[in-house]
């Protein structure tokens, strides 16, 4: 089909495969984190069954993006009955097949049991995981099929272009953009409008739209969902920036680590290239666009924009000081807007539904929604989209299920490696861009680790500073040594080499870095450091002052003598007679942690 | 660099050519598309040898510096050779908090390669790498495209003797 107008598209439309073609739609999580535990061959396998009980004309296999819900994955998903299958395996797909696709009974003991639950729960919209949850730039992620630019079209894929260059002037698009109050997604949290405004108003004709898909942060992986799941709304989105800001070539960096989603985004715009939908004279319009790859090769600072453009033109990824700005002078030295995957995301949804729409959702100066990736301590790993102003012991409690084991959370770090800790004091606030900088942690990108009470911070804080350390560029001095500075005071306080001075030094340090660095990756590296430093002091001054305890001990109330950990024990630090308590030659322990994976009755102390 | 003779000699000349058709093909200012075609380079050759590096300059007219500059730069480019499977342990935060720094060392125990370097035997390359994105799964090692999640570091025994064992069936 090649679309030549809008009424070309309103027509493909209607002949577009639907889901209530057929009696039932199984949807098959094929993104990245379910690819992994085979979820590609489950597709395959029941591909193969519908040919083979002749069940295809009634049943639609689709193999989609991600569920968010990955720490469960792999998930198969049953439209129209809305079942949610979890952890599903090669051998479970006969009985799927057998009970649920023929005779329309629900296969129970794949069913997700929600901790302390009684009942089953059916059907996937009463999980705890989903019912908070608000979905926007996920919103075909898991719904349909990315490869196929028909099912986005059924769900109103390209109708926002269509009407952006049918009814708006590009001015108009700045507005509404604007209005909606929509917030660059990767990070800082500019206002998206007006960076296209502050771009468009640059005079020149040769502008740039760069969609920044190098998502780094440890932890988070939004972007690369969002591309694996639903590739055709970013592309959509890009064009409706061009337009807004005159430019009509595009360029997507994107980390060469996403062999999945770049491979996806290949198909995406081959085919809407095919239906006119990329190219020239976009709907009979005078819009042109054009849109490109260009992968990463493995360097973290190039999230940053000036860096990465300094990447794209084939050049080692330094940053540059702004100003001048990208909006300026960024690709090849013209005006550049660099927006990201979950910013762009967003911008098919409000134009569809109106600013309106979109800034009565969130809070008073954050709207929309925000996707989370939840990792660490938890007991729902995943993505999950909130609106902002939710609080963190909602996403926590509500829709993460709490701790795996039940034990208590005592900080969230988020925004990764710029980012700083939430301790459990602060659950209650609501989640936007000024809260959490009031709190001297920040949005980022939106990765959540969570941690329990088992938990380091000391540790954490220095293996986000070994990550800065190792990533930073190297061009401007207070990053390049002042975080190895930084890091080596802080291993050696770890290994009890420290002094008390060392924790002014190193708030001193952290502060002139902040202050001093050339890009966003050194004037935020101390974070992590910083606010650990200030919630949680005591845990920093135990190194300093070198009373925190190292070694293993044994509860000797607990203790059954049963002599596993003594039988486990890499170097015969464990002593003891058979049923009685033993204890630990603490001058000997290594603090391997054999004895507390050994002992059966909980009795072994953590450091 | 720029006068150092360029010696091919070491380099499959199938390969060159294939690198060659690539380039050809690139539409535009070439210079613009350097990493690009290192990647493509790395694809067919597994890793950029200094007179790779060399070639790959002079045919876009690039000065050997530059071009190195770049692949020391972007961890994803090896410039010493790899083992046939690289195994990378994730040690993005999740893995980091669920315990990777202990699969990290028993994988470089059972493979008796060094961090970042190959084993003796030629088989594995063992890096530690960056958040790959598959937090759900933590800990995360990936054998070439393969991605192993919840790892344990007892798990890594079978791991290793999975690849050895296919090694030992196709000789």
């Amino acid at each position: 089909m090649r679309i030549n107008n809008y009424n070309d598209l309103v027509e493909w439309k209607k002949v577009c495969p639907r889901k209530t073609d057929y009696k039932i739609n199984v949807l098959v999580c094929n993104g990245t984190s379910c690819l992994s535990s085979d979820s590609e061959m489950l597709a395959k396998l029941l591909e193969k069954e519908m040919i083979e009980r002749n069940l295809k004309a009634d049943i639609r296999i689709i193999k989609t993006g991600c569920f968010g819900f990955c720490g469960q994955g792999p998930i198969i998903k049953i439209e129209p009955d809305d079942v949610t299958y979890v952890q599903v395996k090669v051998e479970d797909i006969s009985e799927i097949v057998e009970s649920h696709l023929v005779n329309r009974i629900v296969v129970n003991r794949l069913l997700y049991k929600e901790p302390n639950q009684k009942e089953l729960v059916e059907q996937s919209s009463g999980m705890k995981f989903y019912k908070k949850q608000m979905r926007i730039a996920l919103r075909n992620c898991g719904e349909i099929d990315p490869e196929n630019i028909e099912d986005y079209i059924v769900n109103n894929g390209y109708f926002a272009l269509a009407k952006v260059l049918q009814e708006y002037t590009p001015d108009e698009v700045i507005k509404i953009i604007k209005d909606s109050g929509l917030r660059g997604r990767g990070g800082g949290g500019f206002n998206t409008g007006l960076k296209w405004e502050l771009t468009r108003k640059v005079p020149g004709k040769e502008k740039y739209i760069v969609c920044n898909a190098d998502e780094g942060d440890p932890g988070a992986f939004m972007d690369r969902s969002i591309l694996e799941g639903d590739p055709h709304s970013v592309l959509e989105a890009m064009m409706i920036a061009g337009y807004a800001i005159g430019s009509n070539q595009g360029l997507i960096y994107i980390r060469a680590e996403y062999g999945v989603a770049t491979d996806r985004l290949y198909k995406a715009i081959s085919d809407a290239k095919e239906a006119g939908l990329i190219g020239k004279n976009i709907f009979g319009t005078e819009f042109s666009f054009d849109i490109n790859i260009k992968l990463g090769a493995g360097a973290f600072v190039c999230g940053e924009e000036t860096a990465l453009i300094r990447s794209m033109e084939g050049f080692r990824g330094e940053p540059n000081k702004k100003p001048p700005f990208p909006s300026v002078q960024g690709f090849r030295g013209k005006p550049t807007s660099v927006n990201n995957v979950e910013t762009f995301a967003n911008v098919p949804a409000i134009i569809l539904n109106g600013s309106k729409w979109f800034s009565s959702i969130g809070t008073e100066k954050s709207k929309g929604t925000k996707v989370f990736a939840l990792a660490g301590q938890i007991r729902n790993n995943g993505l999950v989209e909130v609106p902002m102003g939710t609080t963190f012991r909602e996403i926590i409690y509500d829709i993460g299920g709490g701790h795996p084991q039940g034990k208590e959370i005592k900080a969230i770090q988020i925004g990764g490696p710029s980012g700083g800790v939430i301790t459990k004091d602060f659950f209650d606030t609501k989640i936007d861009y000024e809260s959490l900088l009031g709190m001297g942690a920040m949005m980022g990108s939106g990765g959540m680790i969570i941690m329990d009470e088992d938990s380091d911070m000391v540790k954490i804080a220095k293996f986000y500073l070994e990550f800065t350390q190792d990533e930073s560029c190297g061009k401007c001095t207070p990053c390049r040594i002042g975080t190895k500075r930084m890091y080596e005071i802080l291993e050696n306080l770890v290994n009890m080499k420290g002094k008390p001075e060392d924790l002014d030094r190193l708030r001193y340090l952290g502060e002139n870095i902040k202050n001093t660095s050339l890009c966003g990756l050194g004037q935020t590296a101390p974070n992590p450091v910083l606010s650990t430093m200030k919630h949680f002091r005591e845990e920093y001054e135990a190194y300093a002052y070198r009373t925190k305890k190292t070694t293993y001990s044994i509860d000797p109330k607990l203790c059954i003598g049963c002599t596993k950990c003594a039988r486990n024990c890499p170097v015969d630090c464990i002593e003891g007679k058979v049923k009685e308590p033993h204890y630990i030659d603490e001058s000997k322990c290594i603090a391997c942690g054999a004895c507390y994976e050994a002992c059966p009755v909980h009795a072994i102390i953590k450091p | 660099m720029r006068n150092k003779i360029l010696d091919t000699s070491t380099l499959d000349k199938e390969l060159l050519k294939q690198l060659d058709a690539y380039i050809d093909s690139l539409e535009g200012d070439k210079q613009e598309h350097l990493i690009h075609v290192l990647h493509k380079a790395q694809d067919l050759f597994s890793y950029l040898p200094q007179n790779l590096q060399l070639y790959i300059a002079r045919k876009l007219d690039l000065s050997g510096a530059r071009v190195n500059g770049v692949v020391t730069f972007y961890s994803y480019f090896n410039e010493k050779p790899v083992g046939k499977y690289i195994i990378s342990v994730c040690m993005g935060t999740a893995c980091f908090v669920k315990g990777a720094d202990k699969v990290l060392e028993r994988v470089l125990e059972l493979t008796g390669a060094d961090k970042n370097e190959m084993s003796k035997d030629g088989l594995f390359t063992v890096k530690d790498v960056r958040c790959i994105g598959a937090c759900g799964l933590a800990p995360v090692m990936t054998v070439n495209d393969k991605v192993y999640g919840k790892v344990k570091p007892k798990d890594v025994d079978d791991i290793i003797r999975h690849y050895r064992s296919i090694q030992y069936e196709n000789k």
